[in-house]
């Protein structure tokens, strides 16, 4: 049977979540076709064409898809969904929201976040804010999956020649509709994407003094995140937050300042490969997962740090 | 206008977790429960809704065995203002609460169904999405929050890249995130009067909904320990460590 992979994108490129969440797909094993929904997307059709181990790509462009509406998107992927074995996107906050739907048209189960692949049937998922991880085999004819980007590695994104179908079937619910966004603009990497991620917690007392952070990350080329107390006290939007319940993290680099390291932010950075942990208190229990621990200010030690940098 | 929440009791989210010596399951032995922390959002929501005169009656579900009573108090107590409990001792997956929640849909017709996005024990992130496919209910995941007005809901939204906002034709599904609001504290005289509110029971059979399971759970593990490295002095032997020994800059 075959695997139908949903494209992530922003009608413009390919999000690097796709690649890993086809990583995931070939460790299943079968004919993997990329669907790619928006609008006005046939630059990341083209890109995802040369994506490693994609054999077909099928393109849904049009204006319903644009905003990635949960209504459409769930209809089209379920109705294409059919033919398939297997069903797979990323567990962004895209996938989270039209995959259940996916699976309750077809009426079957969804296996939410899978970090690894033990055979086409079993797989493994974090539970209880990762403080468990659960073996778990469907017996569904068709599996619904969401992925865990940051536990698997990219396929390669050149060296494909997937041929590109356009489909035209459209799906437009008239039930919802999408009003607007307010998205974050940055100059620096992607948080899921980035190699080194830098991210200020409480002790950062406001939001101005994430500045010192932003200079840091500058130096290394890195994505600047925060603790869910930081984004709760106001001090920077959600979109930074890093933890169960905002971005799950796996840089090679985790510098976390002024962070104590409450369960629920572990949740989401504690397979980082390098994590370093720099707060005044050293009880603080984040330098309990942290490689290399720092008991200064941070007042004192970021300034120093982009200097030394 | 009614509202229809859905709570689930889960582990409180202050205990730590252990996993079985036979890894079959989490240890839930005389673990102290609670409300999902989504779920208690939920409940807020529905309330302040009512309170600012929109919706005019709170109905909170909750789907378990009779301990699942216990968050239906407190639901009530918070100021739903009453409750049905869908008995079961079994553990249904997320896509057969989504069916029993729809067989409630059904009997109760709310023109709004406020879930928690997630639970904080399975994480699966799933019912509200299962129950909007089932019924064709239009939905709004990840709220940060939530206008209602004249026969429809703008649901703004917490995405990964900032916020969102769609506009949903009522009926419809909002599923919680954390910052939708701050749930009050339910005070000794609410509780003694949610004690007298009505509760109702019903059952997957009465809803005609099998409770099965497709997903089998094989196992359970710690997840792999990452141990505490090394204090180091200052920034230089910091810098120095990361290029050197750790060779990530």
């Amino acid at each position: 049977m075959s695997i139908l992979v949903i494209a992530e994108h922003d009608n413009a490129t390919l999000n690097p979540a796709t690649l890993k969440t086809l990583a995931a797909a070939k460790q299943i094993g079968g004919d993997i076709h990329l669907l790619v929904a928006g609008e006005g997307c046939q630059a990341v059709a083209d890109e995802a064409a040369k994506a490693e181990g994609v054999s077909k790509v099928l393109l849904a462009d049009n204006a319903a898809y644009g905003h990635f509406l949960a209504e459409n998107l769930g209809q089209l992927v379920a109705d294409l969904g059919k033919d398939y074995g297997h069903i797979l996107a990323p567990a962004t906050t895209t996938g989270k929201n039209f995959m259940p739907r996916v699976a309750a048209l077809l009426d079957v189960a969804q296996i939410s976040d899978i970090i690894a692949v033990e055979s086409a049937d079993t797989f493994k998922r974090p539970i209880y804010a990762g403080n468990a991880i659960a073996t778990v085999q469907s017996e569904d004819t068709i599996k619904v999956i969401t992925v865990r980007a940051t536990a698997f590695d990219a396929v390669s994104a050149e060296g494909g020649n997937a041929s590109v179908e356009a489909l035209d079937n459209v799906v437009n619910n008239d039930k919802s509709e999408f009003v607007g966004e307010e998205l974050a603009k940055s100059e620096r990497p992607d948080l899921t994407a980035a190699s080194v991620v830098i991210s200020g917690g409480r002790g950062m007392q406001n939001g101005e003094n994430f500045h010192l952070l932003e200079k840091v990350a500058d130096k290394l080329g890195a994505a600047v995140g925060a603790s869910r107390a930081a984004v709760d006290a106001g001090f920077v939007p959600n979109d930074m937050q890093v933890g169960q319940t905002g971005k799950i993290v796996a840089p090679e680099l985790y510098i976390a300042v002024g962070i104590s390291g409450a369960i629920q932010h572990l949740a989401g950075m504690k397979d980082s490969k390098v994590i370093v942990a720099i707060n005044k208190d050293e009880e603080a229990p984040i330098f309990q997962v942290a490689d290399y621990g720092l008991v200064a200010d941070l007042f004192d030690v970021l300034p120093e740090l982009e200097q030394k940098l | 206008m009614k509202v229809l929440v859905a709570v689930k009791r889960v582990i409180d989210y202050n205990v730590k977790v252990r996993v079985k010596a036979d890894n079959s399951d989490v240890d839930l032995a005389n673990v102290k429960m609670a409300l999902n922390p989504f779920c208690e959002i939920a409940v807020e929501e529905a309330v302040r809704l009512k309170e600012k005169g929109i919706a005019d009656e709170v109905v909170v579900v909750s789907i378990g065995p009779k301990a699942v009573q216990e968050q239906l108090r407190t639901a009530l107590a918070l100021g739903a203002d009453r409750a049905i409990q869908v008995e079961t001792d079994e553990l249904p997956d997320s896509l057969a609460v989504a069916k029993l929640l729809k067989g409630v849909v059904e009997k109760e017709q709310p023109q709004l169904v406020i879930l928690g996005k997630q639970a904080i024990d399975s994480d699966n992130n799933q019912t509200g999405q299962m129950l909007g496919a089932l019924t064709g209910m239009p939905q709004g995941t990840f709220a940060s929050k939530v206008d209602v007005a004249d026969g429809s809901v703008n649901v703004t939204r917490e995405v990964d890249g900032g916020l969102q906002t769609v506009k949903l034709q009522l009926p419809a599904i909002v599923t919680t995130d954390l910052r939708l609001n701050e749930p009050r504290y339910a005070s000794l005289p609410n509780i003694m009067k949610a004690k007298k509110k009505p509760l109702d029971v019903t059952t997957p059979d009465e809803l005609g909904v099998s409770v099965a399971r497709t997903v089998k759970l094989l196992k359970v593990e710690a997840p792999a320990e990452r141990s505490a490295g090394v204090k180091v002095a200052d920034v230089a032997e910091l810098v120095e460590k990361l290029k050197n020994e750790a060779k990530v800059i």
